[in-house]
């Protein structure tokens, strides 16, 4: 192990060399956990603004400027709250459940790059290592739905089996675009790849796919099946109150976000735009794009109905599955065609804009072509529906 | 930083991750009043009281999206290594993924074409 910075310093000051290298380490960890820690409570006040505009209410506006405070006011009341733990549940699973959903929402920030020179780890495998935490989540909740004992929240648990882990396959698909094109895992050169152009311009279906099947992760409308109010009273949450209840929806509000920020990193070129070598314009940059995506999905969240269970799962295995793997497919021939033929670069860190343009062009097109396949399928089906009702309706009439 | 160092990181990171939560929740259960009863310590199914065994057997269909999930998921690990070297690969090899690949769909067509895959 090698020792930088802060840790060199204490060393140099007569600590243990061993306890040096601790201490910084957590230093670190500390600094790159506190960045979520502090956005989920403005997120909070974000997204509860943000909804009252849409549905045309003011929203908090009573605790500190523009309600600012209300937050920790929501905290407070927390706090003090009495929390009852039900004598059927299992109780050391039961208390387990919002730790580990909080958790697996922080981790994923272990490697966010927030400038080119502050993260927390360029891992090499940041994709998979993404993945495996990601799907951390799904296991709280389906652990929080079965220590409950209650069937309410069972039920939510039964439905993250089929609903979150179907999702995560065209999300993990998509994920797989940037890092070919790329040609690496770790987060730092993803967003070096894209210094000539963002991946969102080479594969937009990539993006769209990855964008809705995080949005389904987070568990929120129209995804929002396990915790479908008008069925399942609460959904897997029924059972917890207090600041346990207050875990599970700071993860939640905190996830979105961190989808935004995924987004930015592997599509929309994270950090890179104008003047991003200073290090505090680099993280504005960061935090704008990702803002954007995160108002886009608080929108969705907002103005889309809620879907039936067998709509979301037909919709995530006949259609995005499918084309996430069709789009894979496409992309990994196309592009390997043209480095063969001298078209596109292998190096996409070093390759200039002039020598990427054919590429994306291409790549943009097949996208293109893709997606008007599929809009025309989507078309053919509706028409064929559309005139089933109608000859049904006009047998009706004709009975009547 | 070199690689020990990573990944002493992400073992630091995820020790501390449960305790930020878990901070919280410890300073609530010192402020707040503890007075659990009978009643207010059953299963909360909206007043009715509650009949039967919650940990029962679930539906099979449940479990079908569970094994078709773990077949990708297996898979998708095998490929991440294939998209990394991609721009380094030569044609047989780029070939062999792209086998895989298809195979892949050939077993996503086989569960279509067996009708498991629609919400009955």
């Amino acid at each position: 192990m090698d020792c930088p910075g802060l840790c060199e310093a204490l060393a140099n000051g007569g600590v243990n060399l061993g306890l040096a290298q601790f201490i910084s380490l957590f230093i670190g960890v500390v600094l790159v956990s506190g960045v979520p820690l502090v956005t989920v409570i403005f997120l909070i006040w974000i997204e509860r603004k943000v909804a009252a505009r849409i549905q045309d209410r003011i929203g908090p506006n009573r605790v500190g400027p523009f309600g600012l405070l209300q937050t920790f006011a929501d905290l407070i009341k927390l706090l003090i709250k009495e929390d009852i733990t039900p004598t059927a549940a299992d109780r050391l699973l039961y208390n387990a459940a919002p730790l580990v959903s909080f958790a697996s929402v922080v981790l994923i920030w272990a490697i966010v790059p927030f400038t080119p020179y502050h993260y927390g780890v360029d891992l090499e495998i940041g994709a998979l290592y993404f993945v495996a935490v990601a799907s951390l989540g799904t296991l709280a909740i389906m652990t929080a739905g079965w220590a409950s004992n209650n069937k309410y929240a069972l039920l939510g648990a039964f439905r993250v089996v089929a609903l979150l882990v179907s999702y995560e396959i065209p999300l993990v698909f998509a994920l797989m675009v940037p890092v070919m094109l790329a040609g690496t895992m770790s987060m730092v050169d993803i967003i070096y790849a894209q210094s000539s152009m963002w991946f969102v311009f080479m594969s937009p279906l990539a993006m769209i796919l990855f964008f809705i099947s995080s949005q389904a992760e987070t568990g929120r409308a129209p995804f929002d099946l396990i915790e479908a109010e008008s069925e399942l009273v609460a959904g897997f949450n029924i059972e917890y109150s207090g600041m346990k209840f207050g875990m599970f929806f700071a993860a939640e509000f905190l996830h979105v976000f961190t989808n935004g920020i995924l987004l930015t990193i592997l599509f929309f070129g994270g950090w890179l735009f104008p003047l991003w070598n200073e290090p505090l314009i680099a993280f504005a940059w960061l935090g704008l794009k990702a803002s954007v995506l995160y108002f886009i999905s608080l929108w969705i969240r907002n103005t889309v109905p809620r879907m039936r269970i067998d709509q979301v799962m037909w919709f995530n295995w006949f259609r995005l599955v499918p084309i996430s793997i069709l789009n894979l497919l496409a992309v990994a021939f196309l592009v390997k065609v043209m480095q063969e033929l001298g078209l596109a670069p292998r190096d996409l860190a070093q390759a200039t804009l002039g020598e990427v343009l054919p590429m994306t062009i291409i790549l943009f097109l097949s996208n293109v072509a893709i997606a008007i396949g599929l809009l025309g399928q989507v078309r053919s089906v509706g028409r064929e529906s559309r005139l089933a009702t109608e000859t049904a309706q006009t047998a009706t009439a004709v009975g009547d | 930083m070199d690689i020990l160092n990573n990944w002493a990181f992400v073992g630091i990171f995820a020790v501390m991750a449960p305790v930020f939560p878990a901070l919280p929740i410890v300073i609530a259960w010192l402020l707040r009043p503890h007075k659990p009863n009978v009643l207010k310590s059953q299963t909360y199914e909206c007043g009715v009281e509650t009949v039967g065994d919650t940990w029962v057997q679930f539906r099979v269909q449940y479990y079908i999206y569970g094994l078709i999930f773990l077949v990708f998921d297996v898979e998708m690990v095998l490929l991440f290594p294939w998209a990394v070297a991609y721009n380094r690969l030569d044609l047989f090899a780029f070939a062999a993924g792209f086998l895989f690949i298809f195979l892949l769909a050939d077993g996503l067509i086989y569960a279509w074409r067996k009708d498991v895959l629609a919400w009955k």
